[in-house]
């Protein structure tokens, strides 16, 4: 990556264009809490179904799942729903974008589903997983977790439940890394600022 | 993928293939769902634009493009201008005119769906052409395997019929080449192309040397449509001599698997034993061909509506 030209003074970023805005320590503190809230205000907690959007979504529906369990002695179903299919955007040139692992293990009806993503911003990933939600059942209801919610909605979508709001550039790129299919590994998301190139 | 068609395997990598067969093994789980259908080619259309027979091929097109929710048009000569003598490009043409997303083309002659697609702002998809291509044969086979055998690297894949005239065996020959599986081709002489072997594969008249080992057993149908000289003696001695049956099958491996594209002779290329139980698998290759014209829809349907450059 091509030192940004753009990048200003302020909490200049150390490795080209990579700011860090929440660090392992940072993200499991916010699960913890989050899982918490899940369970504070889920009235029928064994209807509870965790849903993650890969690939973000699913280490942080697993860790969240753990807590949950942790805090209600519940074992909470984690389903893996790619939303691809459901895209509003697929564009007429050029490759298409692959399509991801889908695993529902459990349906849907009747249960109180919630969303994990890891980054939300416009909320079409959300409105396209509620469409290919709607297509495995009639859930009793719908939330979302966000890890970071970076704005800039396009949408009428809220999220229920916000590890950290973190204001951006509509330019800037906001990522979590670290996702080796390995839950202890070290997780982190960072802003890679401006055009952020192939990542 | 570099191209806006799917015309052949051949001008494929292996990195596209990879690709179209991993986009498959997706498109299976919704196939596996209650609602079978996703919103992906909502507002667009399909036309099957079939000039020579088929049932497994259109049908398995149709319900892919339906369960992408594409509209699906199906193209049926017999009932059309071409009885009027408007030629294939002209027909080809009118229908283009009606902007659709993709052709899906099958015709007898060798290069029709080259030259309809050279014609057509639509992407053009390669159904079937002759004695030359069938990439989406190629591609639920390939995909048959890989559920199968997990991988392609070190499999003998050993093809056996009229390999002159199979438009099938050229597809999986380039397929299974580039996705590093040895192929092998066992037919009698006359139907058995001279310096086949340049295009990597191993040639044998010996049934016996072909099966010697081999992981995958792919059975052509004999085309008594397209067999217009004298191939062989008789359809008795092919049978006896070409034919699989549980017999032949021990010289190859003990967990050998057994596939035939379909519409089978049976008793003439395939025993009537073999054809419905394992180790044949020829109905999940029709099962899996919906999954692979998913992802090649998926890939290559409403790509540009006009040729770019």
């Amino acid at each position: 990556m091509a030192a940004s030209s753009t990048t200003s003074g302020a909490a200049s970023p150390p490795a080209g264009g990579v700011r860090v805005v929440l660090d392992d320590v940072a993200i499991r503190r916010a699960l913890v809490r989050i899982a918490h809230e899940v369970v504070e205000r889920t009235e029928t907690l064994p209807e509870l179904y965790l849903v993650a959007i890969p690939n973000g979504g699913v280490p942080l529906a697993r860790i969240i799942a753990a807590q949950v369990r942790a805090i209600s002695g519940l074992e909470v179903p984690v389903g893996i729903l790619d939303t691809t299919l459901y895209r509003d955007d697929l564009t007429a040139r050029g490759v298409r974008p692959p399509l991801r692992r889908t695993e529902m293990p459990s349906a849907v009806d009747d249960r109180a589903v919630v969303l994990v993503d890891d980054v939300v911003s416009t909320g079409r990933t959300i409105r396209a997983a509620m469409d290919a939600l709607m297509d495995f059942g009639r859930p009793r209801s719908v939330q979302v977790i966000g890890l970071v919610d970076r704005g800039h909605r396009e949408l009428p979508i809220k999220i229920d439940f916000v590890g950290k709001n973190v204001p951006t550039q509509r330019e800037e790129r906001v990522v979590l890394r670290g996702l080796s299919g390995d839950l202890e590994g070290p997780l982190e998301v960072v802003i890679l600022e401006s055009d952020g190139g192939a990542a | 993928m570099t191209g806006r068609d799917l015309l052949g395997i051949e001008g494929l990598d292996r990195t596209d293939l990879e690709r179209i067969l991993e986009t498959a093994e997706r498109m299976q789980e919704v196939g596996r769902r209650d609602v079978k259908k996703v919103p992906t080619l909502r507002g667009r259309t399909l036309i099957n634009l079939f000039f020579e027979a088929s049932t497994r091929t259109r049908t398995s097109f149709e319900i892919a493009g339906k369960r992408l929710s594409a509209d699906v048009v199906n193209f049926t000569p017999s009932s059309s201008s071409l009885t009027k003598a408007e030629s294939i490009l002209d027909t080809a043409m009118t229908l283009d005119a009606m902007d659709p997303d993709a052709v899906i083309v099958r015709h007898k002659v060798a290069g029709v769906p080259k030259r309809i697609a050279d014609a057509l702002a639509a992407p053009v998809i390669n159904a079937g052409d002759g004695a030359h291509e069938h990439p989406t044969q190629a591609l639920l086979d390939c995909f048959t395997v890989k559920q199968e055998k997990g991988r392609f690297d070190g499999l003998t894949v050993t093809i056996i019929g009229d390999i002159t005239h199979s438009r099938v065996a050229r597809s999986n020959l380039y397929a299974f080449t580039k996705l590093g599986a040895e192929v092998r081709l066992a037919a009698p002489p006359t139907m058995l192309p001279t310096g086949i072997e340049s295009l990597g594969a191993k040639a044998y008249t010996s049934l016996r040397e072909a099966l010697e080992g081999a992981d995958v057993v792919m059975v052509l149908r004999i085309q008594q449509e397209r067999l217009d000289g004298c191939f062989f003696p008789s359809i008795r001695e092919y049978a006896s001599t070409f034919g699989i049956d549980r017999a032949k099958l021990r010289y190859a491996k003990d967990d050998v698997i057994v596939m035939h594209p379909g519409p089978i002779n049976r008793g003439v290329e395939i025993a009537h034993d073999l054809a419905d139980r394992r180790p044949s698998v020829i109905l999940d290759q029709v099962r899996n061909g919906v999954a692979v014209r998913m992802a090649v829809l998926y890939q290559f349907a409403g790509r540009s509506a006009k040729r770019e450059g």
